[in-house]
């Protein structure tokens, strides 16, 4: 069951947050979607750690402010995050766009992060690969494209959402946009420090990825010191809800591992 | 009233079929579609309609950009002006407009427009706007930034165009050490700027802006919203302690003149059909990339969109909105004049080709303008 959303400040920013469970602190950084559905996916994460999912500046509800305008203010921004919420270290765990922002923060910083956990991170690319273009999918493609599990998709695509969720889906969109379309959904000076990240990093991969294609992971793997890669076999670029028993269970065994 | 001749220079020999297997005449249509030998031919015939609307005694030709469209191949629209300036000696010509948010360096736009003003001996009219919404998938220009760097550039330009230079420019977007545009517009302090708008509101307010009082030209808009948007403009100016002049107010349409409304109807229903409903359209997620307007305007417009469904607009509809003006002189002198009763709107932009309209439709219907539109509305 989704937790009750709480407040956390930072500067002037209001931040909405979800957070659930008991043990060491776990930082969840969603994706372009927004603040994720509550799902089994985070039931098994909760079970072992308490999880925070806070929502991105300029996502749904949470106000945009002035100063974030582009990843590199991101990643300083959840630098005071953590700072304010004094939790001590956490594990980082981003998805896509939350991913991208992790790696960003862990370059500068590794100070506050146990360790770092990717799943289909934005931020890199393979040239010759190209990604998916999300901004110019119709509504239907944006959905479909996220799942192998096509089942999925039309569950989603057969309710009608409310002009609330609208409403947070298109602010979602325009944040996405301020931080990711130009260059399109990477920071090419980001391969230039990845040697910085001095944590154990996990990289997941869903191998029918249609937005940020499986051999994106390369990149990660040739510029991350201590990393694995981890790639789920029938599964798109929405890991967390495509397979998230196998999502949940390759986090679990890489934050267990010493 | 101050006429204007122009046209999108539009790809006519578009393989409709094939375009409609696209979700767009924009960005995604392949360019094999384009054949270079009737592209060349096209070039031809646009440039030299245009031309010809100076013999007809038109105050002006215009020409503007588009990227990576058949709807209209004018991607670089100064090359068309300087190629005009070659084979004009009275008429003005106008650039309507530079999308100034899609380059990174607005000095050259700066550059070029004063090299044309020289050419020309001082007959050239700039225009700024920010492209269109499909143009930040093919330009790859962040549309969240559209409104910031549109601002910072014209900031930029007109700096270039008046102030002495060299000087240096401190923006978040473009920053130069050193500005100093050689050579300096001949009309001084610089052209006259006309801003193409859709009528938002942020954009009467900043052009009717008392340091500025550029031309707020509205474009592809219905009798009722281009009387909608002129009002408010001119109200804008008496809110900003000014009475609005007559030439600050632009109207710019499809235009097509006949013996007859039915004859007008007949010879340009398909074209004008072509345009609204083949060189036009496309999805909201290329029209309106996020940021390219603001939140609550984006909301309007989706809304709007998708009570009006996707019909194909029908040159009657088009014809009854008042979004193109069809019909005998008699009739499109009369829309004319009560547009010019309502709003006092002083600058007429014509479209005169449009859509598909061949060269000898065009030709019969600027000579029929020309003759017996126009001379009713010049004392």
């Amino acid at each position: 069951m989704a937790p009750p959303i709480t407040r956390h400040k930072v500067r002037d920013l209001d931040v909405r947050m979800m957070r659930a469970g008991a043990g060491a602190p776990l930082l969840f950084l969603h994706s372009a979607g927004g603040l994720p559905v509550w799902t089994p996916f985070f039931d098994k994460l909760a079970a072992q750690y308490d999880v925070i999912i806070p929502e991105h500046p300029g996502f749904g509800d949470t106000a945009t402010p002035d100063w974030i305008r582009n990843i590199g203010d991101m990643a300083m921004y959840y630098l005071d995050f953590l700072d304010g919420l004094g939790i001590g270290k956490v594990h980082l765990v981003g998805h896509s766009l939350g991913g991208w922002t992790a790696a960003e923060l862990a370059t500068r910083n590794c100070t506050q992060i146990l360790d770092l956990t990717l799943i289909a991170p934005a931020g890199l690319r393979v040239k010759g690969a190209p990604s998916g273009d999300n901004f110019i999918w119709s509504a239907e493609e944006s959905v479909r494209n996220m799942f192998h599990n096509q089942k999925i998709a039309e569950a989603i695509l057969a309710m009608t959402p409310s002009d609330e969720d609208n409403d947070r889906a298109l602010a979602n969109r325009f944040m996405a946009a301020r931080l990711g379309w130009e260059p399109r959904w990477l920071n090419p000076a980001l391969a230039r420090w990845l040697h910085r990240i001095s944590v154990p990093t996990q990289v997941i991969w869903g191998a029918n990825d249609k937005l940020l294609p499986s051999v994106y992971a390369d990149a990660w793997k040739a510029g991350v010191p201590d990393v694995r890669v981890e790639i789920i076999p029938e599964c798109g670029h929405a890991v967390t809800a495509d397979k998230g028993d196998a999502c949940a269970a390759t986090i679990l065994s890489f934050l267990a591992r010493s | 009233m101050h006429f204007t001749g122009f046209t999108l220079m539009p790809y006519r020999p578009l393989d409709m079929e094939a375009r409609h297997k696209e979700r767009s005449a924009w960005v995604v249509l392949p360019n094999s579609l384009y054949d270079p030998v009737k592209g060349a031919d096209e070039y031809e015939s646009h440039i030299s309609l245009l031309t010809r609307a100076e013999d007809l005694g038109f105050d002006a030709i215009a020409v503007n950009e588009h990227h990576q469209t058949a709807y209209g191949i004018m991607p670089a629209p100064n090359l068309i002006a300087s190629a005009l300036i070659q084979r004009t000696k009275r008429v003005k010509i106008a650039v309507l407009g530079r999308a100034l948010p899609l380059t990174n360096n607005p000095l050259f736009i700066a550059e070029e427009m004063a090299m044309l003003d020289n050419m020309s001996r001082g007959r050239m009219i700039a225009g700024f706007v920010r492209g269109i919404g499909t143009e930040y998938h093919s330009t790859g220009t962040n549309p969240v930034f559209s409104h910031e760097r549109f601002h910072e550039a014209h900031d930029l330009i007109v700096q270039a165009w008046t102030r002495s230079g060299p000087f240096e420019f401190e923006g978040e977007h473009y920053n130069f050490k050193y500005v100093n545009c050689w050579p300096r517009p001949y009309q001084q302090p610089r052209p006259p700027i006309w801003i193409p708008s859709q009528g938002s509101s942020e954009t009467v307010k900043w052009a009717a802006d008392p340091s500025r009082k550029y031309q707020f030209l509205v474009t592809f808009s219905s009798t009722e919203l281009v009387t909608r948007y002129l009002t408010a403009y001119r109200n804008q100016c008496t809110e900003f302690g000014y009475e609005c002049s007559g030439d600050q107010l632009g109207w710019a349409v499809p235009v097509y003149v006949a013996d007859t409304d039915e004859k007008a109807k007949e010879e340009a229903g398909k074209a004008i059909e072509t345009l609204f409903g083949d060189y036009l359209p496309n999805p909201w997620e290329m029209l309106l990339p996020p940021g390219y307007t603001s939140m609550s305007s984006m909301k309007q417009t989706m809304k709007l969109r998708s009570s009006l469904g996707k019909v194909r607009p029908t040159a009657d509809m088009l014809i009854a909105s008042g979004t193109a003006l069809i019909g005998s002189a008699k009739t499109v002198r009369q829309k004319i004049s009560e547009m010019v009763d309502r709003t006092g709107v002083n600058s007429l932009v014509t479209m005169l080709q449009f859509g598909t309209l061949s060269d000898e439709l065009t030709k019969r219907n600027m000579d029929m303008f020309a003759s017996e539109v126009m001379p009713h509305f010049k004392k």
